[in-house]
Parts: C-alpha cells; sequence; structure tokens
C-alpha cells in the first residue's frame, strides 16, 4: 500500500491548518552599505554557522528607514541569500519596500514586537464568546466564585482563581495563572508567547497544563505530586512542576 | 413577589420530576401557595408523577401562543388545594417556549402564587435555559456519580452565565445541591461517590440527600408525589429539604448508613 492509499483509507484532509508557535530571528537594517551588511552578517553567521543555515529571517528596516536611507529590498535580500538565509518577511519598511517585498514573494508582518506575529490558535483569538469571560485592559482578572465546567475566563494580563476550577473549564491568561482551589480543568499561562508566564496552584488535578504553547496533558502530570502547592515554569521548552517550597 | 425555583441537573434521570413535584407539594403542604411548570415539552411526565395526566386540556405552550388562557391550562392538584399544575405539551418541542412567552406566564403567575417551580428537561437547550432564565433559586439534582456531577458543574455554569439575573448584573441566583439515589452502603464499598466527593467538585449549599429508596418509584407509578409518603426515608428526606428551604435547620440524615438512633441523630450531620 503507498502512503497516499494509506492517507486516503484514513480519510485525512488533504490541507490543514495548525498554529504553531516558532521564533524567528529578526534581522535589523541599520545602514545602506550593502557591503558592510554582508560583512557583518558572515562575521554573524561564522559565530554559530550551524544554526544560521537555512534559516528563515525576519527583515526589520525600522533603522535604516529612521535614518532616512533609502534602500533597496532586493539588494539585500540578494545578500542574504548569498549568506545562506532565507528572508521570509518584512516589517518596519515604507509603504514601497513593502510592496517591494511582496513582488519578490516576502511576507509583510506586522511592525510589532514578536508576540503579535507569532500565530495566535483559532480558540484565542474568539476568546469572549458565550459564556466567557474576558477583561478589556491587561490588569488582573480576580474570580472568587468556583469556575464551573464549560465556563471560559480570559485574561490580557494575570488571572486569579480564589475558587476552584472545574473539570472542563478553561481558563486562559496572557500572563501568571494562580489557583488558590483545585485545579481540574484546563489553564493556559502565556497564551500570547509569554514563555515568563506561571502557573501557580495548590493542588494540580488538572486536564491540561500549558505555558507558551508548550503543554501537558493529565497523563503526563500524574507523576506529579497532587494536593500540594506547585508551581509550573518552562526551562529551555520543558515545562518543570515543582512544589512550592 | 412570587420566588422562582428552577430544578435542574444537566443530566436525565437523576430524579428532577420526582424531586419537582416532591418540593412543590412540601411547600403547598406548608401552606404556601405554589405551582408547578414542567418544562419538559414534548416528553412530558410531571403530569404522571402527580396523578393529574387525565386532567390535562391545555398547555404550557396553548398558553404562550395565546390559545388558552392561564387559568384554563393550570390544573389544580387533588390532594392540596394550594398547589397548582402546569403541564407540558406532549405534541410539541422546546422550540415552541420561547423567553418571551415564558416571561409573561411567569410574571402573571408571579401574582397570584408565592413560589413557582420549574421542573427543567435535562440537557442545557431551549427547554433548559428557559426553565432556568428567570429563576431566583436553583435546586441542582446530582446523582453521587461522576457524569451526573460533572453535568451538574456545567448547569451551575450556565446559571451564573446565562440567566436574567445574571444578564442584568443582579444578585446571583441561590444554588443548592439536592443528592438524590445515595446509597451509603455503595458508598463505602467504593461503588459510588461519597457525599464529600461530590461536594468537593461542586461545593454547594447542601439542601438535602434523598437515598435510594423503592418508595420513589412506587410513589411515581401510582401518581401521588413521594413527599406523601410520610412513613418512606424519602418522603421524609424530601420533608426535610422543603422544612430547610424555609428556613428551619435539621439535621442531615441518610447520609450514613443504618445506626442506632443515638448515632443517627449525632453521626452525619
Amino acid at each position: 500500500m503507498t502512503i497516499n492509499a494509506q492517507n486516503k483509507s484514513y480519510s485525512s484532509p488533504a490541507l490543514e491548518f495548525k498554529s504553531t508557535m516558532f521564533s524567528v530571528p529578526v534581522l535589523g537594517v541599520a545602514s545602506d552599505d550593502l557591503v558592510l551588511i554582508e560583512q557583518l552578517l558572515n562575521e554573524k553567521i561564522k559565530l554559530a554557522p550551524e544554526f544560521f543555515k537555512h534559516s528563515p529571517v525576519i527583515l526589520d528596516f525600522q533603522e535604516v528607514n529612521k535614518k532616512q536611507l533609502t534602500i533597496a529590498i532586493e539588494a539585500v535580500v540578494a545578500v542574504i541569500r548569498k549568506a545562506g538565509l532565507f528572508a521570509v518577511g518584512v516589517r518596519g519598511g515604507s509603504d514601497l519596500q513593502h510592496q517591494q517585498a511582496i513582488e519578490l514573494g516576502i511576507a509583510v508582518t506586522a511592525n510589532t514586537e514578536i508576540k503579535a506575529e507569532l500565530p495566535k490558535t483559532p480558540k484565542i483569538i474568539t476568546a469572549p464568546k458565550d459564556d466567557a469571560q474576558a477583561s478589556d485592559d491587561s490588569t488582573t482578572v480576580l474570580i472568587t466564585k468556583p469556575i464551573r465546567s464549560g465556563q471560559r475566563i480570559y485574561s490580557h494580563g494575570d488571572l486569579i482563581v480564589l475558587a476552584q476550577v472545574g473539570a472542563g473549564a478553561e481558563i486562559l491568561a496572557e500572563g501568571n495563572i494562580h489557583v488558590y482551589g483545585t485545579l481540574r480543568g484546563r489553564a493556559l499561562a502565556g497564551v500570547q508567547g509569554n514563555a515568563e508566564a506561571r502557573i501557580f496552584c495548590s493542588d494540580l488535578q488538572a486536564e491540561l497544563i500549558s505555558i507558551a504553547g508548550h503543554y501537558k496533558i493529565s497523563d503526563d502530570i500524574q507523576g506529579a505530586i497532587s494536593n500540594t502547592p506547585i508551581q509550573i515554569y518552562l526551562q529551555k521548552n520543558a515545562l518543570v512542576i515543582k512544589p512550592i517550597a | 413577589m412570587a420566588r422562582i425555583i428552577v430544578v435542574t441537573s444537566g443530566k436525565g434521570g437523576v430524579g428532577k420530576t420526582t424531586t419537582s413535584a416532591a418540593i412543590s407539594m412540601g411547600l403547598a403542604k406548608k401552606g404556601h401557595k405554589t405551582v408547578v411548570i414542567d418544562f419538559d415539552v414534548g416528553l412530558r411526565n410531571l403530569d404522571l408523577i402527580m396523578g393529574c395526566e387525565r386532567r390535562v386540556v391545555y398547555d404550557i405552550i396553548n398558553v404562550i401562543n395565546e390559545e388558552a388562557s392561564l387559568n384554563q391550562a393550570l390544573i389544580k392538584d387533588k390532594n392540596c388545594n394550594l398547589l397548582s399544575i402546569l403541564p407540558a405539551s406532549q405534541t410539541r418541542n422546546k422550540d415552541a417556549l420561547t423567553q418571551e412567552g415564558v416571561g409573561k406566564i411567569l410574571e402573571e403567575l408571579s401574582k397570584e402564587f408565592k413560589y413557582i417551580v420549574c421542573d427543567s428537561p435535562a440537557g442545557i437547550e431551549q427547554g433548559a435555559h428557559l426553565a432556568m432564565y428567570f429563576a431566583d433559586d436553583a435546586f441542582i439534582v446530582t446523582n453521587p456519580e461522576v457524569s451526573s456531577v460533572r453535568d451538574s458543574d456545567r448547569i451551575l455554569g450556565l446559571l451564573s452565565s446565562k440567566s436574567q439575573r445574571a444578564e442584568k448584573n443582579e444578585e446571583p441566583i441561590k444554588e443548592y445541591l439536592i443528592l438524590t439515589r445515595y446509597a451509603p452502603e455503595r458508598v463505602k464499598s467504593g461503588e459510588m461517590l461519597s457525599l464529600d466527593d461530590v461536594q468537593d467538585i461542586l461545593s454547594l449549599d447542601l439542601l438535602g440527600v434523598i437515598p435510594e429508596s423503592k418508595s420513589v418509584l412506587t410513589a411515581s407509578n401510582s401518581g401521588n408525589p413521594v413527599i406523601l409518603d410520610e412513613k418512606s426515608d424519602a418522603g421524609q428526606a424530601y420533608g426535610d429539604i422543603v422544612a430547610r428551604y424555609l428556613g428551619e435547620t435539621r439535621p442531615h440524615r441518610f447520609i450514613e448508613g443504618k445506626k442506632g438512633l443515638f448515632r443517627k441523630l449525632f453521626g452525619g450531620g
């Protein structure tokens, strides 16, 4: 049986959009001197050739434009290619530069911090729906009553829950999550990519915990100590569950 | 002003209708003018439990569609003249219930009755939603098993977000737990969740525990709310629940297995 036939027999869709988060280096261009750019770039690559090998980069023209220097995107892209990198995006350029980028088949990304460029999961975009409660600003959200199965709470900052979070409930925060009751539902901290976010809870029985997209389901957590105050944080892209000493 | 009580659970078959019949009868027997409404349009059962199925002429959908007046549709209970029943329609489905229509009926009933008991259908759709929407108090009927407890948790979430009180930002619905079909022996042997297990998840104000009892089935089949069977433990348990709801303090019973009288009184309170 060929792979194709196998795929068909499982009736998997031909296309599927998935949202994942990964980091892309941003190359800030601050000069219009292409020779200098090439020289500096090669010096950098020499430091970590494996890391930069075929790496995608986003070009940031904010600095060079601030200095009122004109630079052709096409020329910069050629230098990048020569160095073995792939320009996948442009930001901070003028309208003309963005137009040039699109003609070259390079995406124009938002001119803000990286985290805004990271794909958001659809769940998060549609956050305040029906029985979800959400705050409008980035301040801490405080919940004093139990969060019941089927409820969703979203906080643009930290989220503090003084009661329990029921199985089938979902709490999301762009910052840290603190649960002073039993955590049985899903808790997702740093949902916009903040890897520094942490989850604190007094009794961990969660269905799922996640920080900045790195998650563990209850089967993986089971070994962890329940009924003890714990904290969860991200260390080298791995979730660490530790009792609070 | 009438107090609107919704008897709900999410899950089916846990004893909502039995409880609605029992507590509405209990409230009426205590001298309060009470009406019990069946919201289970299409699967009506309350009339059977109340023993008035032969006297149904008009139903709640007829009233909503203005084909009959409220007084034409209300059935006076045969045991207690302070109790009325508003039956559901058997030939329609839940979409026939409208928020406006239900609101109007409840407003009109509020003028005449002290307590309005809404017997919610299972599920979280239109029927269940409208049964709870206007409520002041919610009696959450739960069986000591995981799926029932989770469904109750879900219903509690909806009560706190999709009710009129929640939408108008008023004082939230007061939520009470009624744990039904409780068998202390089976709890002890680990087959059934204990009251503590259930409360661990729901953490509600406990109104009472109804023991698993043959008298419930007998009462349902004969069309007499089980609360009228004062000799049965389930009947007594419902009596306690009504009394507690009305503000009396009564020790909880039927939580522990069969014991001597002394330990019963001082045991699982």
